[in-house]
């Protein structure tokens, strides 16, 4: 591959090289969590973490373990970095996102270490690019502690089903509040909006619900304007998993498959907008 | 009041919706004896629809006993229940349409596949009743055509024209765009089509003659009949009598569909009148008196007096005079009547200067449920001139 045989010799000083055959596998994933410009990396010898935040109150990560790589080298346990998602995205489209069959852009993503920019090989059809993107002094992810032990409701349905609700969900709605309880509804999305009020209700034995695990009757609203970036991360996937803990703290996880089938996962935090019992 | 829709009828009445979206920002509904009438009106009140659903088009139909039941919501609300329409005929299998009384909400409550639930409470307001009086049984000239042949004439004219003609003679139909008096006739591009009686399933003149209307609130009925494959019927009539609607309806055993909008008069005679500038007939100059018209130029001063705000006309050639001057005559037992509509008309023209064309249509009449037989005409300032045309004069 004309892209490795170029710069092996710089291999050297990398903390960080991750190869894809198709930069796709890595864009597609990334744009699930665009709703900001910065986004903070987070490279461990398992994989990548990219985290977007938002007010405090919303964290999406995005997870590409080290297996999807076709090269992933690291050189310390830890390497992390800021850089704009947005210009991130753009390098990684250079070539303009072609959806031909066969053809496809492939990566070299190199980090020299704190103070270096993130460079970006980009091949397409023996066409070379390189771009160098500044990189930031990262800050650390939020914590929402939000731990498996605490969770009280948990339901895993399928992709598909929640689509509609969530694209078009009643934007003059301030909230989404999401009702999970072991009795009817079961499962239920509301908004409140203008023109009056809206529910869209998921029975637990319907063929949607992959797992259906509700324990305590709970409802918590969400500022919507929060909610509504995670329609992307839904629409690329194929399962995601509801969860609230004891705080009304939702997590959401989606199963999403790239281009060669292989699986990654996106996951957004939310913390409640107030508790309605 | 308790409706349920199932099946395939559930996309049709969503398209309906749809369609009446395209007349007007609100939807008025009114569960009837006879069937769920959903009707829009546009705001200068020249283009009204109605869709009349019959009990049988559901499969559960109760009407709330007592007193009748309207009310108003804002359509976008409604569209909004049925917003996706290619996966409402995957997904939904009924639709149950719930009056909940005391909260003030109607409820849309759709039945998915998989077992899902979608509730939708919409608020409303309680509303008078809309119902345009018109009477397209009498009309001079019906039509009726595969919902194709219309579709396929509309395709030629550009998205964003307002006004169409429509030109009819025994033997065929012309159908072109309107262009203004006062627009540049070189840069006017003129689209003309023909279409032959017999193309038509249905095709029936009395009167030669041609009417304008506005295009644009007639798209949302074409778009249903051409997902619902129904016939479209036309009617409208000799504007020389009444200024009559063009009334399209689109209709089953199960259903009705009305659209009925405002017409202008295309009479050649007619079209200096049709300005805005002038709104009512002129009084011919003193010199009209050695004309063999003086009985007409004295009603004429009658019917002028008569009017409320007439605004001062450019006076106009004496031979194009007497024809204008003969029309009220035959009218004038009917000035004061239109002189009332006039000044409503009248205003609703001023406050609308200055908007786009089609406000020059004049308001459809709107009376009680109940249309009278006598009143049934829709624009009085226009109709000043054409109340009494020559082939009347001559019956």
């Amino acid at each position: 591959m004309p892209l490795s045989t170029q710069l092996q010799g710089d291999d050297e000083q990398y903390v960080l090289v991750a190869s894809l055959d198709n930069a796709r596998n890595i864009s597609n994933i990334l744009k699930a969590i665009a709703f900001k410009d910065h986004a903070i990396f987070n490279a461990t010898p398992n994989g990548l973490r990219v985290t977007v935040e938002d007010s405090k109150c919303l964290q999406a990560n995005a997870f590409i373990q080290a297996e999807i790589f076709q090269e992933f080298t690291i050189r310390e346990d830890l390497v992390g970095f800021q850089v704009n998602l947005t210009v991130l995205l753009d390098c990684l489209n250079i070539f303009g996102g072609t959806t031909v069959p066969g053809v496809s852009t492939a990566l070299r993503m190199c980090y020299k270490g704190y103070g270096y920019p993130l460079t970006l090989f980009l091949e397409e059809g023996g066409v070379v690019t390189v771009c160098k993107i500044n990189t930031e002094e990262p800050e650390e992810p939020i914590d929402f502690e939000f731990c498996s032990t605490n969770v009280i409701n948990k339901v895993i349905l399928q992709s598909e089903s929640l689509k509609e609700p969530f694209s078009e969900m009643d934007m003059t709605s301030e909230v989404l509040q999401i009702t999970m309880s072991p009795s009817p509804p079961y499962f239920r999305l509301s908004t409140f909006g203008m023109a009056g009020n809206a529910h869209y209700d998921y029975p637990k034995d319907s063929d949607v619900m992959e797992l259906f695990r509700c324990t305590k009757t709970q409802t918590n609203r969400y500022k919507i304007s929060l909610l509504k970036p995670s329609t992307k991360a839904l629409a690329l996937s194929c399962k995601v998993s509801v969860r609230t803990d004891s705080r009304g703290f939702l997590s959401l996880q989606y199963l999403v498959r790239n281009d060669d089938g292989q699986i990654c996962f996106v996951e957004y935090y939310c913390c409640p907008d107030e508790e309605v019992e | 009041m308790d409706c349920v829709v199932t099946g395939g009828n559930v996309k049709v009445l969503a398209k309906a919706i749809h369609s009446l979206s395209r007349i007007g920002d609100e939807l008025y509904v009114e569960p009837q004896e006879d069937g769920l009438a959903l009707r829009s009106v546009n705001s200068s009140r020249s283009a009204y629809a109605c869709f009349l659903f019959a009990p049988l088009f559901f499969s559960r139909y109760t009407i709330p006993s007592g007193h009748t039941f309207r009310c108003k919501m804002l359509i976008k609300s409604v569209q909004a229940v049925f917003r996706s329409l290619a996966s409402l005929e995957k997904t939904v299998e009924k639709c149950h349409i719930e009056l909940d009384k005391h909260k003030d909400r109607l409820t849309f409550t759709l039945h998915c596949k998989h077992g899902l639930l979608k509730t939708h409470n919409l608020s409303f307001q309680d509303s008078e009743s809309l119902q345009a009086v018109f009477d397209k049984d009498s009309c001079a000239n019906v039509f009726r055509a595969q919902p194709r042949l219309l579709v396929d004439t509309v395709v030629h004219f550009p998205p964003s024209l307002e006004e169409v003609t429509l030109a009819v003679s025994d033997e065929r139909m012309w159908v072109r765009n309107h262009v203004e008096e006062d627009s540049e006739q070189s840069k006017a591009m003129l689209t003309e089509l023909c279409l032959a009686s017999d193309e038509f399933d249905h095709y029936a003149v009395q009167a030669h003659n041609s009417i304008t209307f506005c295009l644009k609130e007639l798209r949302g009925l074409l778009v249903f009949a051409e997902a619902t494959g129904l016939p479209i019927s036309m009617y409208f009539d000799d504007p020389g009598r009444y200024a009559y609607p063009y009334t399209v309806v689109i209709s089953d055993s199960v259903l009705e569909g009305d659209f009925v909008l405002a017409t202008l008069s295309d009479d050649p005679n007619h079209r200096k009148h049709n300005t805005r500038r002038t709104q009512t007939p002129v009084p011919p100059p003193p010199d009209d008196f050695m004309n063999d018209d003086i009985d007409s130029y004295l009603i004429a001063m009658d019917t002028s007096i008569a009017q409320g705000p007439s605004t001062t006309c450019p006076p106009t050639p004496a031979l194009a005079e007497s024809t204008h001057s003969k029309e009220p005559a035959a009218a004038n037992h009917r000035t004061r009547k239109h002189s009332e509509e006039e000044e409503e008309v009248a205003e609703g023209e001023t406050a609308d200067s200055g908007r786009p064309p089609n406000k020059k249509f004049c308001s459809l009449f709107f009376g009680s449920v109940l249309p009278s037989s006598s009143q049934m005409s829709t624009q009085p300032v226009t109709t000043q001139e054409v109340l009494a045309s020559d082939s009347e004069d001559d019956t």
